[in-house]
């Protein structure tokens, strides 16, 4: 137990100071060239590479900022879950968002004169 | 065999009492508790996420059904500043990991220095992001139901500086004040302990008040075009026409004196153009996307075309007044951890076995770090 002290415990492992260097670089990097690109005119297109750009700027953090690279499945698994539950909120919102525009629609007209008379 | 092992364990229990001051006795050793802990985080963590994938819910929702709000609206998101606070909390990333990694090895003194140039980047940050909330008060620019876009409408207090920006800064005043002068106290009477720590506290929060200093610096070097522009309208008569006439960014390309004429011609037909579109407003209260749309362009040909700025535009502040605020406040929990892992670093807890804590926090901030990367393409970088 007191060797413990002197050598590497097995769960210590500590990320290579090159690589956090270089992770910080490209992430600087990928930050400039979201700004860089967000001034060109890329119509539709421009949402899609902006958000490209974010999500690997997300992996490099996750992977070697946040020791995912390395760490235990289940904690990789524990992260993952969140984000289907995410794409789930997310898609199911979407999904049903532009069901009800018609009720939407006809609500003022159908009810006009009521409207008129309260104050919103 | 489960007598063996009791009696193994109590063993164990003895050894980590006298070298491993910080096992908790319910775990087996450090490993078990490490992964404990750090299971926990990652789980805090997710309901994190899934905290702020309400914000993005909404965001993505009325993105999609008024995409020209959005369009109008980030021209008031200055995208240097954005860009600037991006870097800075990155750089915070960076030394956070490179805390972690000292802490791994056992290295207090390095693990104290990363800890305090950390807590210091998270209060430029938020310093930077006072100054930006206080010039859009400055303009009106609220949530919606109290918005009230004006680009003449600059009140000005001490040096000049944002009466806003002066009320955000009370706090963080008092707290300078406040560590600064424990920390004296405690070098007066000799408590080391209480002075070192008194110290990097105060250090951190100037950090706030090195970028208020570097924002308005920023602001006061691109806005001085616009200066001219806002001290002339601050007539009361010119009020009204500015608030239909203006906007930001074709300032920039219009020439002062054209926008001058303008203003002083419309200014009566600026007030019924006023109630107009504020009465169109209240249809489009409860309206899909197509009626904001029609309100829109309705403003643009009652106004100036393209210069009004409808309530409606509100709706994109208030999104983003939640999403950065919240932000914010997990910037401070966020110090505020930090300053616990600071501590702990001065009395020299961390060694090879025992350095979960500033990887647990660690995680938390890296994930504060990572909400932000989304959050400046999409609220910064619409086009």
């Amino acid at each position: 137990m007191s060797d413990h002290s002197h050598d590497h415990p097995t769960f210590n492992h500590a990320a290579p100071l090159p690589l956090l260097f270089i992770v910080f670089g490209s992430l600087i990097f990928l930050t400039i060239a979201t700004v860089v690109t967000s001034n060109i005119e890329l119509g539709e297109f421009g949402f899609i590479v902006a958000m490209v750009i974010a999500t690997m700027k997300a992996f490099l953090v996750c992977a070697f900022f946040m020791h995912m690279w390395w760490d235990k499945s289940l904690n990789i698994l524990v992260f993952f879950s969140s984000l289907i539950f995410v794409s789930l909120f997310v898609g199911m919102t979407l999904l049903d968002t532009g069901s009800n525009m018609e009720s939407v629609d006809a609500f003022p007209t159908t009810e006009d004169s009521s409207l008129s008379t309260t104050e919103y | 065999m489960a007598v063996a092992d009791t009696t193994d364990q109590h063993d164990h229990d003895h050894d980590h009492h006298d070298h491993e001051p910080f096992i908790a006795h319910h775990f087996d050793g450090p490993e078990q508790q490490y992964d404990s802990g750090k299971l926990g985080i990652w789980l805090f963590l997710v309901t994190e996420i899934l905290f702020f994938s309400g914000l993005f819910v909404a965001y993505i929702l009325y993105r999609s059904h008024h995409p020209d709000i959005f369009q109008l609206a980030h021209h008031h998101l200055d995208k240097v500043l954005g860009c600037l606070n991006t870097i800075v909390l990155l750089f915070s990333s960076l030394t956070m990991a490179l805390a972690v990694r000292s802490a791994q090895k056992g290295k207090n003194k390095n693990c104290e220095l990363y800890i305090l140039v950390t807590m210091v980047c998270a209060t430029i940050f938020l310093g930077v992001k006072a100054v930006e909330y206080s010039h859009k008060w400055d303009l009106g620019i609220f949530p919606k139901s109290f918005f009230n876009y004006s680009e003449g409408h600059h009140a000005t207090g001490f040096l000049g500086l944002s009466p806003y920006l002066i009320k955000l800064s009370v706090i963080p005043t008092l707290l300078l004040i406040g560590f600064a002068g424990t920390s004296i106290f405690g070098k007066l009477t000799d408590k080391p302990v209480m002075g070192k720590f008194f110290l990097g506290m105060a250090i951190t929060v100037g950090g706030y008040f090195a970028g208020v200093f570097g924002g308005v610096v920023y602001q006061n070097a691109i806005g001085s075009g616009h200066q001219q522009h806002a001290s002339v309208s601050h007539q009361p008569m010119m009020l009204h026409a500015a608030m239909l006439d203006d906007e930001g960014h074709d300032h920039a390309q219009g020439d002062d004196g054209h926008d001058h004429a303008n203003g002083e011609e419309h200014s009566e037909e600026g007030h019924t153009g006023e109630e107009h579109a504020e009465g169109e407003h209240a249809d489009g209260e409860h309206a899909d996307g197509e009626h904001a749309e029609g309100e829109l362009a309705a403003g643009g040909h009652h106004g100036e075309p393209e210069h009004s700025m409808p309530k409606s535009v509100g709706a994109f502040f208030s999104i983003y007044y939640c999403m950065t605020g919240l932000h914010a406040i997990h910037i401070i929990g966020g110090v505020v951890a930090l300053a616990w892992i600071y501590y702990r670093s001065q009395q020299g807890h961390w060694r090879e076995d025992y350095f979960g804590p500033v990887d647990y926090v660690g995680l938390y901030w890296h994930l504060v770090d990572l909400i932000w990367i989304y959050l400046f393409p999409l609220l910064y970088l619409i086009d």
